[in-house]
């Protein structure tokens, strides 16, 4: 084999919450009152622009955790030897933006690097001058000539390219779905799929331009080691994403079976739960997450040995930050479980269920369960986008993610130092703004529409 | 009411416990005395007696529970649980690994933080009253809607964003006040107004659109309709009859954070190199300086129920409904 897959923790727990993902649609799918409101849902405009934007992250990101320990050394050797170094499938595919370093810092398009060097001449003489760069517009003459054109023509050739994809994927969907092509992008269905249709369109394209020219030029610039900044924001997509949503899967369990316990059992039970909560949540999050990560840190530097890799350190060390995260954010949820909770053991199906007999638990699960769900999906979407942004703030206290993970945040602490240099160098703070700022919007967005489909006291 | 304060502070004492026995185990039961002077230390190749030596000399010597070398209280007193856990609940918070005093460090370090946050809230809370009561009163236009669409947009800014782009523009490109800095006196304000403007700025998005929707809720009272119904105008109706009645949520929502007021803002107290309570917990972290942010944890929780006490009490006067027995 030319790899061996490596499965990281987090990788498995996003594996995870793919099929529970599935698991929930199939599900809903056979039932007509939980396909209500995302109809809803399906039916906004706003929604269907944002979801297309979340899914082309979600792309991304699922590509960039499909990972696997790489073949070196002869190909026509009989021993196979593996890399110990992890690369994503994402890696792979974006190849060159990865391996085409510069020494240092070189802004958006530059073909010369950002500052001076002693540079050696043909003649042997020496001058102080900005160094051609490596590889971005490498293609070009000496002086660079005909470069805004060659950069115009990239991005036209890109954009292309990647509209002709579009419009593969729109026919091959629509022979799929057997809808009409012109009914669909007329805005001429019952929902608005045609804004799905022209936003993605139109991402594809400027990511297709982007995509296209970043093979000749460093499209975003490259940072302080000279690594490209479109790649690493694209890297950090993952991170973000998994932060976002590992948070909430790994807090479900106690939030869910703790809030409903303490509504539904009330005395004893609920005494001891609140408690719990009121204990944790009078503990500021932000202090919580400190003491918390400084206590694994420690723990990481007296057992270095127990990590295999500098890879599994760093992701085991993610997973303990959403680990504390969902600690920190598990109070709130559970509060208001326990508050429906305490509604619904009273409503007449569920005494009807115990005077039937039903056990405690089985009540719990069939008739308490699905009727706050609602609650538990709106917490979900809800808390994804100010996971998002916690992201950033805690890398840059220092008790974020690793270091050495790409993510938008240690991209903004790297850099922000930079902004005191003249000239200044802007482009890496910018990228990671810029990209962290489209996820967060995308998804403000989507939770508005999901949480006015599924609250049941807005639908009136 | 008295009664009440009591009984609300008596409730608030497990609740202290349990957070004292919480900071007890994660750090000193999850990592060891031990672990944490090999840390200071630097690295796995430190000798026991240099980790013996470090322990003594910042109190970590003794053993967690019960001191079995002791006779009488003693036994229980001179162990870590009483010297470094116990302590906090009469505010002596020791020293830090440093060797400073903390409980005179906190008591330096609040009013910095106090002469910036109290400023933001106040400022803040007026700036989105405004703001919320005017999409309030063009409800249902294409203004109402692209406020709200421009506070969404807002919302999804990093915080770090404003600062840092707040920092650029003002004090760089501009040069109008100083960057970073504090000042004692009337002096400090050059160095307050560009930090509280930016939080201000920070918190529009997400703080106009919640008091938005506490107006609209309001708005859609049967008491509303009938003063309406009455002909009064509908300037009168948001002034006297909405904002007075948005008012208890939006009051209950301010007291449960003025205690914390003392503690700062980490993120702004550290960029704006002020000398707070929030700067002085980040610069804690980064030198691992545990026994300060065993305190700071402590003081925030304290702090943090004092904010709910408040909250109850404040129930009481802002609406006549709410009776405390």
């Amino acid at each position: 084999m030319p790899f061996q897959p490596v499965i990281l923790w987090t990788d498995a727990l996003v594996y995870l919450l793919l099929v529970l993902a599935a698991g929930m649609l199939w599900y809903t799918r056979g039932h007509e009152h939980l396909m209500q409101p995302w109809r809803r849902v399906a039916g906004s405009r706003t929604a269907q622009a944002a979801l297309v934007v979340l899914s082309s992250y979600l792309v991304i990101g699922l590509l960039d955790t499909l990972h696997f320990h790489p073949r070196t050394g002869d190909r026509e050797a009989a021993d196979v030897v593996y890399s110990t170094e992890v690369s994503s499938l994402f890696d792979v595919i974006a190849g060159p933006l990865r391996t085409q370093r510069e020494k240092t810092y070189s802004a958006p398009f530059a073909i010369h690097l950002f500052s001076k060097e002693t540079i050696e001449k043909a003649d042997g003489t020496t001058v102080r001058d900005y160094p051609r760069l490596a590889y971005g517009g490498a293609h070009l003459d000496a002086h660079g000539t005909g470069r805004l054109a060659d950069i115009l023509g990239k991005a036209l050739a890109g954009a292309v390219k990647w509209a002709l994809a579009w419009s593969l994927l729109l026919v091959l969907l629509c022979r799929f779905s057997r809808a009409r092509i012109l009914r669909l992008l007329g805005g001429r269905m019952r929902n608005p799929w045609h804004v799905a249709a022209w936003s993605a369109l139109l991402l594809m394209g400027v990511f297709g331009a982007l995509w296209e020219m970043a093979g000749y030029y460093h499209v975003l610039g490259t940072d302080k080691v000279g690594e490209d900044v479109f790649f690493q924001s694209l890297k950090s997509i993952r991170t973000g994403l998994i932060i976002g949503t590992l948070t909430t899967l790994v807090m479900l369990p106690a939030a869910i079976l703790l809030g409903i316990m303490a509504g539904y059992f009330r005395g004893w039970v609920d005494d001891l739960i609140q408690y719990l909560y009121t204990t944790l949540n009078s503990i500021p999050g932000v202090l919580l997450i400190a003491a918390a990560v400084l206590m694994m840190q420690i723990y990481m530097s007296n057992h270095a040995d127990d990590f295999n890799s500098l890879t599994e350190r760093a992701d085991l060390r993610l997973l303990f930050l959403c680990l504390i995260l969902g600690v920190t954010s598990w109070t709130s949820l559970c509060r208001l479980l326990r508050g429906e909770a305490l509604k619904l053991r009273d409503l007449e199906y569920v005494q009807a269920a115990r005077a039937f007999g039903v056990g405690h638990f089985r009540i719990l699960l069939r008739h308490v369960l699905p009727n706050v769900m609602h609650i538990v999906l709106i917490a979900v979407v809800l808390d994804f986008s100010g996971l998002v942004l916690a992201e950033a703030v805690l890398s840059y206290i220092s008790i974020g993610v690793d270091p050495a993970t790409n993510s938008w945040g240690n991209m903004i602490n790297g850099a922000r130092l930079e902004l005191a240099r003249e000239p200044v160098v802007w482009w890496s703070l910018l990228a990671a703004f810029g990209f962290m700022f489209t996820l967060v919007l995308a998804a403000n967005l989507v939770s508005d529409v999901v949480r006015d489909a599924l609250d049941p006291r807005l639908r009136q | 009411m008295t009664a009440y304060i009591i009984r609300r502070l008596l409730y608030a004492l497990p609740i202290l416990i349990g957070v004292n026995a919480f900071t007890f185990v994660l750090f000193f039961v999850v990592n060891s005395p031990d672990d944490m002077a090999r840390m200071h230390l630097g690295g796995k190749r430190v000798t026991d007696q240099a980790i013996q030596g470090w322990k003594e000399e910042h109190g970590y010597a003794k053993p967690l529970l019960i001191n079995r070398e002791r006779q009488g209280s003693d036994m229980f007193t001179e162990t870590i649980l009483f010297e470094k856990s116990l302590r906090l609940f009469l505010f002596d918070f020791g020293q830090s690994d440093s060797g400073r005093d903390i409980s005179h460090d906190i008591s330096q370090r609040m009013w910095p933080s106090l002469a910036i946050a109290l400023p933001t809230l106040l400022v803040g809370l007026a700036v989105n009253i405004t703001f919320a009561l005017l999409l309030a009163f063009f409800r249902a236009t294409y203004l109402d809607l692209w406020g709200v669409v421009i506070c969404v947009a807002m919302m999804s800014i990093s915080s770090l964003f404003y600062i840092i782009g707040g920092q650029f523009l003002v004090g760089k490109l501009l040069n109008l006040v100083p960057i970073s800095g504090y000042d004692t006196g009337v002096h400090a304000w050059k160095f307050m107004i560009l930090p509280v403007i930016v939080a201000v700025i920070g918190g529009i998005g997400s703080g106009t659109r919640w008091y938005r929707t506490l107006f609209l809720e309001e708005i859609h009272r049967d008491y509303v309709r009938s003063a309406r119904a009455k002909g009064l105008s509908e300037q009168r109706v948001l002034f006297r009859h909405v904002l007075r009645n948005a008012m208890i949520p939006i009051l209950t929502g301010v007291v449960v954070v003025l205690p914390l007021l003392f503690i700062g803002s980490l993120l702004t107290e550290s960029f704006f190199g002020i000398p707070g309570l929030g700067s002085y917990t980040i610069d804690a972290i980064n030198n691992q300086d545990f026994a300060i942010v065993r305190a700071m944890v402590f003081l925030g929780a304290v702090l943090y129920i004092l904010g709910l006490l408040l909250t109850d009490i404040s129930y009481t006067m802002v609406d006549p409904r709410v009776r405390l027995d």
